[in-house]
């Protein structure tokens, strides 16, 4: 068959592609996913219930899933990404219509099991469809205008969509990691330079139009910048949760209060102290060598990825791995820097250790698509 | 299907080398999240973890007991009296009407107390205890304690509250308590927490408001842990706080009572002091007002009436009132004139009933003139012209001069509220007062005490007192403050001591001579003899016209048109101890009105009580007799049982 026509010496089949799989990266993943049950418990008290026993349901759920998915030939992945991203964009549609409305914006859609947050299935779809895409693509078309213009397109849709509901952080999340598949496929550095150049003026615009009635933004969102660029100046209202929790960061120090001794979030000050907000109950209990140690899982699973992706020969492995560690990367950095007041208050969980399904499963879905790749990639003896 | 494989060398590379720089990238910024982890947790870690605390840890007070105020001989003039309210706690009551309901059994509770309880749990928070009653009495709080199984969420609890066991006697001196308002925050600038709590009481009024601080003390204190909403979780820490200091005040409850009784429903004010030292024995302003009722919060029926009455009850006028002192001031003027050396005690100035001053003239009280008048009897008799005639050679800087020197126009150190320091007119206070030149009149009408002259009861008190002793006494109203006296140092007058003599031996023929004006009120016992002078002011002009018509007799006139009648006193002649003022608002006559009153007193302090009737005239003893048995009614009979040593 076609794929025999690669220079391939052996691919893995059968069972014997268990062995095969990225075992470390497997084994860091495991780690974050128990910190963030023994966070839980510490959050509820000491308590299994509410949130630690359903997250560990999650989680084996989402372990099963990516063995399933890592099972699954890559190519298939590869054939079956515009359905995928298809799906995605009538999830988000549907989200528009029955979705359900939670902290003033509609991201839930209720599939009965499981509350579904489209967007981040969306994340995922993208990556997948501007991989196949540039797979697809003959190399010197990769950076001819016309040709640009498609994946600006799949890019677009499914941010204006989440813009939509509305949800700035992830929308401006799925445009990098969109973009960033697009630099990694090569196209030219000239429309970098352009868009920067322009996202600027933007920008500019976006802070001049304040107040004006061609306002761009939501007033609440404005308020966000605000808090974020001076979060003193309210420390009891809008800027009530970055104060808080740079409060509980800081008073974690090196070796933290202790596990379950932490003040901060078991008195209630911290909001959304098991989903966004996980880290500051880390720091403060475990202190500096407990978040240290959480970078150092990430950086960990971000190093077996794209160790992974460059010794791939085959372009859509390659991008899909690389654009999905993107993803990844975005989803704890943007995280950790929003609780340590690097990055204005946008609601984006802490990967694989806050609570919550959809968020857990997708990107455990991710890590099943990277496995994939790795599994199923050509090798010289196997 | 698998389409024909796409892969080109260059391309991989090309993927690879972006790939690195991405990657780079990422680690990159994974490397500033390690570093400002480090920033925060480690660096600042120190003043996190106190912010932290401060979240965390709630001061919360403990209020302490207010210091106690006493009299001289140790009786109680203000105290805390433990009073007995009753809180619900929501969350632990559960069924909130019923409970109402089962407590409304039990006790007295009026339907706007049940309204008010239910408007106050519902407004707070759950685990917050709310007042439903206060002020209950005790055969209440242990129905309550008893039936506790059937009221949960109740609680008992007790509180003191500021008492004043004499009432009205003392309202103005020791003044009263009440809950902070804004007001009392912005105008005190206070840091003290205590200021903050609810329903917290300081003082509004005399020495209550004015040794605020003192009387206060200190509030105890705990920390408890909270948690965002405010619910304690746990007490870290419990200081004691410290009770305010307890004040033993110079005044003598006996004699203010008698005052208090004798001044009746007169608008009028007393001052009594001892002549050495400056304490003041008792300072009284009729009418009064129970400074209990402020304590619970005044009606505001009760309030109006209090504020609309023409007597003004709730004005010190003791010492926030000025009167023109009228013949009071007379003293001042001769010892003007002796200091300036412009007369001696033999001079003599003749009275025609008046004299012309730039073209106005000026009446003596008596019409047809007086004679003759030398030093003596000028001030027995009272004569006006004499006085005219000699404050024109004196002129005024030296009258005003003397003036202060005897305690006029300047506030005293005393601790009562609004102390007005009254006015002593000289040229300068006139131009930038009224803007305009001194004439040769207003010196005329300064020197017999009218005019642009004001002093309070207690200057003039002040002002016998430095004429009896020829010391600069200064009043004196804090005997000591938690078992401290205060030290008094009082140092001589500059003033010539034969001038003074000359003065006292005037005074003394006012009460002593049958030809002084107030011989009337004099006193037969040698160790009580009064000498004092007395003064009738005016309060308003009395034109030509009515002059021609006959002056209008004091009854047929308007009461606030009426003349004050005044009397300064000092007793006895020869070692002197105590000194009085008595200013009856539209009295009268000094010599008929206020003497009488000044008499009654000072012979009640002499004697520390009831002084025999044998030293009143006999004419005057049956009067006197029934006087003494209505007075003794009226005193409160506690006096002496509710004796507690300070």
């Amino acid at each position: 068959m076609s794929y025999l026509e690669y220079r391939v010496k052996t691919i893995p089949a059968g069972w014997r592609k268990v062995l095969f799989m990225n075992w470390g990266l497997i084994a860091l993943i495991i780690g974050a996913a128990f910190s963030g049950f023994a966070m839980l418990i510490s959050v509820a008290g000491g308590n299994i219930e509410p949130w630690a026993l359903s997250q560990m349901q999650r989680f084996s759920i989402g372990l099963l899933a990516m063995f399933i998915i890592a099972m699954t030939p890559i190519w298939i992945w590869r054939n079956v990404s515009v359905p995928i991203y298809m799906l995605a964009i009538v999830l988000l549609l549907l989200v528009e219509f029955l979705g359900s409305t939670g902290m003033g914006a509609k991201r839930w859609i209720n599939l009965g099991f499981i509350n579904l947050q489209p967007s981040e299935v969306a994340k995922i779809a993208l990556v997948m469809l501007l991989a196949a895409y540039y797979d697809w693509l003959p190399a010197d078309k990769v950076s001819k205008p016309l040709w640009i213009s498609v994946p600006i397109a799949f890019i677009s849709l499914p941010v204006l969509l989440v813009l939509q509901q509305p949800d700035l952080g992830t929308s401006l999340l799925l445009l990098l990691s969109g973009v960033t598949v697009m630099f990694l496929a090569g196209v030219h550095w000239v429309y970098f330079g352009t868009v920067i150049a322009f996202t600027g003026g933007f920008v500019l615009a976006l802070f001049k139009s304040r107040g004006t009635e061609w306002q761009l933004l939501q007033d609440y969102q404005f308020s966000r910048i605000d808090t974020f660029l001076n979060p003193d100046s309210d420390p009891l209202g809008a800027g009530y949760h970055i104060s808080q929790s740079k409060i509980a960061l800081g008073s974690g120090g090196w070796t933290g209060r202790g596990y379950m001794e932490g003040t901060q979030s078991r008195l209630n000050f911290l909001p959304e102290k098991h989903t966004d907000f996980i880290f500051t109950t880390i720091a403060e209990e475990l202190g500096f060598i407990g978040t240290i140690s959480i970078l150092a899982i990430y950086v960990g699973i971000m190093v077996f990825c794209l160790h992974s992706a460059l010794r791939h020969r085959e372009r859509f492995s390659s991008l899909l791995t690389l654009g999905l560690t993107m993803t990844f990367f975005l989803f704890f950095s943007v995280n950790m820097s929003m609780v340590m007041g690097l990055a204005p208050v946008v609601g984006v969980p802490l990967p694989l250790i806050s609570y919550g399904g959809s968020a857990m499963l997708v990107l455990m879905g991710a890590f099943g698509l990277i496995q994939s790749a790795h599994v199923h990639r050509p090798r010289d003896n196997a | 299907m698998w389409q024909k494989s796409n892969i080109v060398s260059y391309r991989h590379f090309r993927t690879a080398r972006r790939g690195l720089l991405v990657g780079g990238i990422q680690l990159g910024f994974c490397g500033l999240l390690a570093w400002r982890m480090h920033h925060l947790q480690v660096e600042k870690a120190e003043s996190f973890r106190l912010v932290a605390d401060e979240n965390r840890i709630n001061l919360r007070l403990i209020p302490n007991q207010r210091g106690e105020i006493y009299d001289r001989n140790g009786v109680k003039l203000a105290g805390n009296e433990a009073s007995y309210s009753i809180t619900m706690v929501a969350e632990d009551a559960g069924d909130i009407d019923l409970i109402l309901e089962r407590l409304s059994k039990l006790i007295n509770l009026s339907p706007e107390d049940i309204e008010r309880s239910k408007a106050e749990l519902k407004q707070s928070a759950k685990f917050l205890p709310v007042t439903i009653v206060d002020r209950l009495a005790r055969d209440d709080i242990e129905k309550i304690a008893f039936n506790a199984p059937m009221l949960p969420g109740i609680n008992p609890e007790i509180a003191f509250s500021r008492t004043y066991p004499l009432g009205e006697i003392f309202a103005h001196v020791v003044g009263y308590v009440g809950p902070v308002s804004t007001r009392d925050l912005e105008l005190r600038k206070d840091p003290d927490p205590l200021l903050r709590i609810p329903r917290f009481q300081i003082g509004k009024v005399g020495i209550e408001r004015e040794l605020e601080i003192t009387l206060r003390g200190k509030a105890g204190t705990k920390k408890v842990e909270v948690n965002a909403l405010g619910r304690v979780m746990r007490e870290i820490e419990r200081k004691e706080g410290s009770k305010g200091a307890n004040l033993k005040l110079t005044l003598d409850t006996n004699l203010q009572a008698y005052v208090r009784a004798r001044l009746g429903n007169e608008s009028a004010s007393v001052v009594v002091m001892d002549c050495n030292s400056g304490e003041i024995l008792a300072i009284c302003s009729s009418p009064a007002y129970d400074p209990n009722k402020f304590v619970r919060g005044i009606s505001f029926n009760d309030y109006g009436t209090l504020r609309d009455d023409n007597h003004r009850p709730l004005a010190s006028k003791t010492v926030q009132d000025a009167y023109p002192p009228g013949s009071t001031f007379k003293m001042v003027t001769i010892l003007a004139a002796l200091e300036a050396g412009i007369i001696n005690h033999r001079d003599k100035i003749r009275c025609n009933g008046h004299v012309e001053v730039s073209n106005r003239k000026f009446h003596c009280w008596k019409r047809d003139g007086h004679g003759n008048v030398d030093l003596v009897k000028s001030l027995r008799e009272s004569c006006d012209v004499y006085y005219y005639e000699l404050a024109q050679q004196v002129g005024i800087e030296k009258i005003a001069e003397v003036a202060r020197i005897l305690g006029l126009g300047q506030s005293f150190d005393i601790e009562m509220s609004a102390v007005t320091s009254g006015i002593v007119p000289d040229k300068l206070w006139k131009l930038s007062a009224r803007s305009r030149e001194w004439v040769v009149g207003d010196t005329v009408n300064s020197s017999i005490g009218q005019g642009y002259v004001l002093a309070s009861p207690l200057q003039l008190a002040v002002m016998i007192a430095r004429i009896a002793t020829g010391n600069q006494i200064l009043p004196r109203l804090i005997k000591s403050v938690n078992g401290v006296e205060a030290n008094k140092e009082t140092s001589k007058l500059k003033l010539k001591k034969n001038n003074l003599n000359l003065i006292r031996k005037a005074l003394f023929e006012v009460t002593n001579d049958k030809r002084g004006t107030a011989y009337d009120s004099r006193v037969l016992t040698k160790k009580s003899q009064i000498i004092g002078k007395s003064g009738t002011s005016q309060v308003r002009n009395i034109s030509a016209v009515e002059r021609t018509l006959g002056v209008l007799e004091n009854k047929d006139l308007p009461w606030e048109q009426r003349d004050h009648a005044l009397f300064v006193n000092y007793a006895p002649y020869d070692d002197p101890k105590i000194a009085v003022s008595v200013v009856v608002e539209h009295g009268g006559s000094g010599s008929t009105v206020a003497a009488p009153i000044a008499r009654d007193i000072t012979l009640q302090a002499i004697y520390k009580g009831t002084p025999p009737i044998t030293a009143y005239p006999v004419e005057d003893r049956a009067k006197i007799y029934n006087q003494q048995r209505e007075l003794k009614k009226l005193m409160p009979r506690t006096t002496k049982s509710s004796k507690v040593q300070a």
